[in-house]
């Protein structure tokens, strides 16, 4: 693809087009506070030679999460069969193309039909589409599909939801005739009060949540039945090797984000998302979809399905306006699932679980209380420090040792300063939780010392 | 020429008044338009519906459409069996393949729109 540079005289007169009277006026919209608002520090001008060293030095600075990473909060450090990497990579799979033409895209659209089945089973519902964006996005499409077919215009948001997935569902809905109300948390579970009521299209609600708690789910699917409002579910598709899947309990859709489905952490991305619902739902889903069929031979033959509810076809009147995917990343997760098969699965799902009960009795040991002991987790634990200071302590003392962790819950909820999360996957080692235990009885004596 | 019993419009659905129930279907115009049926979505019963508001729709193997209510009221009747035979919408859009029946208040529910000598019009200017 060229790379045609616009003369200054072009932009003047891109920009009088749309009436806008500079470039950084376009970014007017954006958090303001994540703006860096000058120009970049670059150098006129290196070599190539001096560019890959330059390169190098600042890349230096980074700390790849190759010690033992404790950090949860929806990106997971699972390990993944190396024959993910490696068949990925096959000219094959690498396309940026929709394979609108079955005859010539039938490997395309057969791992995209065993994708929507795996991740349809994990679920516990009927179809699943192509794949999504990423978690986030597939949460917001799921409020706008709810209030699509309830054609009401109110969602109810668990507290207990991802913040970045609440902030897209906000932004969604933010410039259509909507309302997102956020039920509070109690004792870190959702309390979603009186907040449920006929003119609700979706009541919505991460498992386990933010905190690692993990929600009663069969109160959630009874209200939502009570008011004839969809229930959401988002899930983390590891803890699936445990808890029973939403599908089985009655949600009517089920989202989450495929990174812990041999997905690199990346520095939070990319990843892609996942939505699956029933079938009597099919003609409301947004996103791609794969259907299988027979050729003009009588074969077997994969072949896009139901684009009549897409904006290529339907304009205006499309279910949704994704009309992509994360097609590659979600081929690794297909290439994970496939690997692992359920059992495999289920055997992530119980080390993560058994080594994060191991850590949070070791971090109790040395005096870290959890922050909900009346809740259950699954392999990410929320515990309680003395104070914001004594949090970050411990987090720069991890650090200092090689090991990643402590997200603080305070950013995004309020009066919660003191709180943080820890999490553990199958890649956790004794020896690390060892050392982390000794890291924190250093911190804590340290208090106690003062 | 269509049924002179009942009115019809632009966008190809018929209303038929009796008392305050107004029954609506399709034309088998916007039948024979769409091609082969093979998906129909209704309304639940109770739904207020705005005169000129989709209230369903209709898919064929080459489009998608939406269904128009001719009148303002609430949904009190649908045709139940026929989103699971299409055929009798295929084929008799006019009588049995009717979609839903809605009650009306006011002897004015139909004004404004078409009778059936308009509508053969439209029809020959679509056609």
């Amino acid at each position: 693809m060229p790379y045609i540079q616009n003369s200054d005289a072009d932009r003047e007169a891109m920009l009088a087009e749309v009436g806008v009277g500079s470039v950084r006026e376009l970014f007017d919209s954006l958090p303001q506070d994540q703006l860096l608002d000058r120009d970049l520090a670059i150098d006129p001008g290196l070599n190539e030679d001096q560019l890959q060293r330059h390169l190098s030095k600042l890349g230096g600075k980074n700390l790849p999460a190759a010690g033992a990473c404790f950090l949860g909060g929806g990106f997971y450090d699972h390990a993944w069969p190396a024959l993910v990497d490696h068949l990925m990579q096959r000219s094959e799979f690498l396309t940026a193309y929709t394979p609108y033409q079955p005859e010539c895209s039938q490997g395309t659209l057969q791992w995209i039909y065993e994708f929507q089945t795996m991740i349809a089973d994990m679920c516990g519902c009927d179809v699943a589409n192509a794949s999504m964006y990423d978690g986030a996005s597939a949460a917001a499409e799921a409020a706008l599909m709810s209030m699509n077919a309830t054609r009401r215009g109110k969602v109810v948001v668990s507290a207990g939801m991802h913040p970045h997935a609440r902030a897209t569902i906000e932004t969604y809905l933010k410039h259509i005739d909507a309302t997102v109300v956020v039920a509070p948390l109690q004792d870190g579970v959702t309390d979603w009060g009186d907040l449920v009521d006929d003119q609700t299209a979706a009541v919505m609600v991460q498992q386990p949540n933010y905190l690692g708690n993990v929600e009663a789910m069969a109160p959630v699917v009874e209200l939502a039945k009570a008011v004839k409002a969809h229930s959401v579910a988002s899930i983390y598709p590891v803890a699936m090797g445990l808890l029973k899947s939403p599908g089985e309990q009655g949600f009517d859709i089920v989202v989450g984000d495929g990174q812990s489905l041999g997905v690199p952490l990346g520095y939070g991305g990319p990843s892609f998302g996942f939505f699956a619902s029933s079938q009597k739902a099919v003609r409301k889903l947004p996103g791609r979809l794969v259907g299988i069929s027979e050729d003009t031979e009588g074969k077997r033959a994969f072949t896009l399905a139901f684009q009549t509810r897409e904006q290529h076809i339907r304009r205006e009147k499309a279910t949704s306006n994704i009309c992509t995917n994360n097609a590659l990343i979600a081929l690794r997760g297909c290439m994970h699932m496939a690997a692992l098969g359920p059992e495999g699965l289920e055997e992530v799902a119980c080390v993560s679980r058994q080594r994060a009960l191991e850590m949070t009795s070791i971090l109790e040991h040395a005096g870290f209380e959890r922050a909900f002991p009346n809740t259950a987790f699954f392999n990410e634990v929320a515990f309680r420090a003395d104070s914001e200071e004594q949090l970050l302590q411990f987090k720069n003392a991890m650090k200092q040792e090689g090991l990643f962790g402590v997200l603080p819950m305070g950013p995004d909820y309020p009066g919660m300063e003191n709180i943080f999360t820890m999490a553990c996957t199958e890649r956790t080692l004794h020896d690390d939780l060892i050392r982390l235990g000794k890291i924190a009885a250093s911190v804590l004596q340290q208090e106690v010392a003062r | 020429m269509r049924p002179e019993d009942r009115s019809y419009l632009d966008s190809h659905e018929w209303a038929k008044l009796d008392g305050d129930i107004v029954t609506i279907g399709i034309t088998d115009f916007a039948v024979e338009q769409l091609g082969e049926l093979v998906y129909l979505d209704l309304p639940d019963v109770g739904r207020t519906l705005d005169k000129g508001e989709a209230f369903g729709e209709v898919e064929s193997v080459k489009a998608v459409s939406d269904v128009n209510s001719p009148v303002a009221g609430e949904v009190v009747e649908t045709n139940n069996g026929l989103p699971d035979d299409l055929d009798a919408l295929q084929n008799d859009s006019l009588n049995g393949g009717w979609l839903i029946k809605v009650k009306v208040t006011g002897a004015d529910a139909l004004d404004g729109l078409k009778n059936a000598a308009a509508y053969e019009e439209v029809v020959a200017s679509e056609s």
